[in-house]
């Protein structure tokens, strides 16, 4: 065993209780940080998974980024035309089914056709306006997980009762309606349709749930006064994460607005960054605070050690050896630390993962965690460095004594 | 300044050059008052020397031999190890220079606490390198068993007595198997039987082992039995004396 080692080892050895207070200190940043970012990124990860199932992944609708050009302004593009009355488009995707049959040729998931209008519904005095979105059961369960929201009912159910609909849980608590109440649905073009609850479904996300109603696509067309009307193809991806190039892909071939969920929810998403952002210099301060133990105890060491460095150099020992010895005291106890942490790490995280939430409100009941290798290869990177950090500055002070003013003052 | 030559003509030295000179050495203290604590010091030892360096307290006995050692630097002069000026080497090489050349004995013992005898002794052997743990190991029990510590080698500093500490210390001295050893009252700390044994052990590295020794000391009964007994007196030599023992 080379010389730099040996007094290492036996520096940290026989500086048994010290040393482990200062292990602690390291395995307890590296623990509580593992514990925060699988916690963090449990809640970021679920939240997020929440968004996603919300709605399909991209939404594709028959409106368009920019107004299109009206037939004047093309005649005459080097004039400027003001006050003319923009041509009238009739509503909805244009050949749909064609659009449909494009996509799903490329498209790596599940296309399914809507119709969406809005609505005011009715129940007991109470009005309450909503979105009404008219869907094909059999294909809804492939682009949205509406089918496992369901809380009572089944999209089957919209075939059961003439009008079927199918509202949001917060929705029908807002009306007071329940499975079984006829409701009636009003559009701003007059028409009325008297329709039957059959069931109730919970997204997790509030908007959606107090202001959305499922019909059947033919019902949702009568709403809107238009045959045939789809003026929303629903898209799943096989990756949702890929849902945002996809969109980018249908918008410039077909020349409909597409949103993808991120871009829906990028308001949110953007939360995350500032979210992140608190949650690594929140575990970087813990780390920090671990890295004042390692600080001290190796300052220690070297102070207590002085005569001993003084002795070594006086021997023929270089600056460079004496600097390595007090590094790599501080490099063990990052390393043991380091491992330490992540034993206890893993072992918060599983007991947090153990905690049971009841609570009617939320649909989770378990406190949402990540075990990813990448937090704790990355805590114990920033223990060790830090480590290393508080150990560098004493033993460089130390390796820059002067024997001779130390065996002087000794003698 | 003198000529190295006349003294060479005092010793027997190694191809010509002195095992270590001091030539017109002076060092200075920086400070708010710049304090000297030695100034024109014109030395050469040859080997097989058994020297004595005495005088009264703060006279600057200990910082020559700092100066010899090449633990400390001049502050005007230089100090040539084997004819090699050691003024414009870099830390490495004097640290080298130490380990291959010089070996150190001080007032305390200055052994590391944590380590046995055994260990202690190694420890020169492998800050210089080049020998195999076994090696080590055998050479540090044969100087530890030469000193009469077969029995306490595994033992720590803290379970000897101070003449067995000291007696460790100078096999660690020994450890490079260095032609000058340097003690700092090597018995300062000892009662008087401890001192003696000591004092034998030294006295027989030059006569029996060819060493040369350089003794600071305070006691004068000692500097008499040694070959050459240089007297300080603030921060000057005032006599090189190497009359009969």
């Amino acid at each position: 065993m080379s010389l730099v080692v040996d007094i290492a080892l036996t520096h940290i050895r026989v500086r048994a209780r010290q040393t482990l207070v200062a292990v602690a200190g390291v395995a307890t940043g590296v623990g509580f940080s593992i514990v925060m970012a699988a916690l963090m990124e449990g809640s970021q990860a679920d939240f997020t998974r929440q968004l996603i199932d919300a709605l399909p992944h991209i939404t594709v609708t028959d409106e368009r980024r920019q107004a299109p050009m009206q037939p004047a302004e093309i005649a005459y593009d080097a004039a400027e035309i003001h006050g003319l009355t923009p041509e009238e488009r009739r509503r909805g995707i244009k050949n749909p089914l064609a659009i449909m049959a494009s996509l799903e040729a490329w498209v790596p998931g599940a296309v399914a056709p809507a119709t969406k209008t809005q609505a005011l519904i009715r129940y007991a005095s109470r009005d309450v306006g909503v979105t009404v979105q008219g869907i094909d059961p059999h294909r809804e369960p492939k682009v949205s997980m509406l089918v496992t929201q369901m809380r009572q009912g089944t999209l089957a159910s919209l075939y059961r009762a003439n009008n079927a609909i199918i509202l949001g849980t917060r929705l029908a608590e807002r009306l007071g309606a329940r499975i079984g109440s006829n409701i009636t649905v009003q559009t701003t073009d007059g028409a009325n349709l008297n329709s039957q609850v059959v069931g109730l479904f919970r997204s997790g996300v509030r908007s959606v749930d107090e202001s959305t109603a499922y019909v059947l696509i033919k019902t949702a067309q009568i709403l809107a006064h238009q045959t045939g009307l789809v003026n929303e193809i629903r898209v799943r991806v096989t990756e949702a994460l890929d849902a945002q190039a996809v969109a980018q892909r249908i918008e410039r071939e077909s020349g409909y607005k597409s949103v993808s969920w991120q871009e829906a929810h990028e308001d949110l998403l953007s939360a995350f960054v500032v979210r992140n952002i608190i949650m690594y210099t929140v575990v970087g301060a813990i780390l920090l605070v671990a890295s004042f133990g390692t600080y001290n105890i190796i300052s220690t060491i070297t102070h207590e050690k002085t005569r001993d460095i003084a002795i070594l150099k006086s021997l023929g020992l270089r600056e460079a050896a004496v600097r390595r010895i007090f590094v790599l005291e501080a490099f063990m106890i990052g390393v043991v630390g380091a491992l330490a942490g992540w034993v206890l790490g893993y072992a918060l995280t599983l007991a947090l993962g153990t905690i049971e939430i009841k609570n009617p409100m939320i649909d989770v009941t378990r406190l949402p965690l990540v075990y990813s290798l990448r937090h704790y290869v990355m805590a114990a990177a920033a223990a060790l460095l830090s480590s290393l950090v508080a150990g560098y500055f004493p033993a460089r002070k130390a390796s820059r004594l002067f024997p001779v003013d130390i065996i002087r003052g000794a003698t | 300044m003198i000529d190295v030559s006349d003294s060479e003509m005092q010793a027997g030295f190694v191809g010509g050059a002195p095992l270590i000179a001091a030539i017109g050495v002076t060092r200075i203290l920086s400070g708010v008052v710049p304090t000297t604590l030695v100034h024109d010091i014109d030395l050469a030892i040859g080997t097989n020397e058994c020297v004595a360096i005495t005088g009264p307290s703060g006279s600057g006995k200990s910082s020559l031999l700092y100066l010899l050692g090449l633990l400390d630097l001049p502050t005007v002069g230089e100090v040539r190890i084997r004819g090699r000026a050691t003024a414009h080497m870099d830390e490495a090489e004097r640290a080298h220079a130490r380990l291959s050349t010089l070996g150190f004995v001080f007032q305390f013992h200055f052994l590391l606490p944590e380590f046995s005898a055994l260990e202690n002794v190694m420890l020169p052997m492998k800050a210089l390198g080049g020998l195999s743990a076994v090696v080590m190991r055998e050479r540090a029990m044969s100087l530890l068993a030469s000193l009469g510590l077969a029995e306490h080698t595994m033992k720590r500093p803290d379970q000897l007595s101070g003449g067995q500490r000291q007696r460790v210390a100078v096999a660690r001295a020994l450890a490079n198997d260095p032609p000058v050893i340097l003690a700092d009252e090597p018995t300062g700390s000892l009662d008087s039987v401890s001192s003696e044994q000591v004092f034998q052990i030294l006295r027989d590295l030059v006569d029996q082992r060819g060493k040369t020794v350089v003794a600071v000391t305070h006691d004068l009964d000692i500097a008499r039995r040694m070959d050459r007994r240089i007297l300080l007196q603030d921060g000057g030599i005032v006599s090189d004396d190497s009359g009969d023992r």
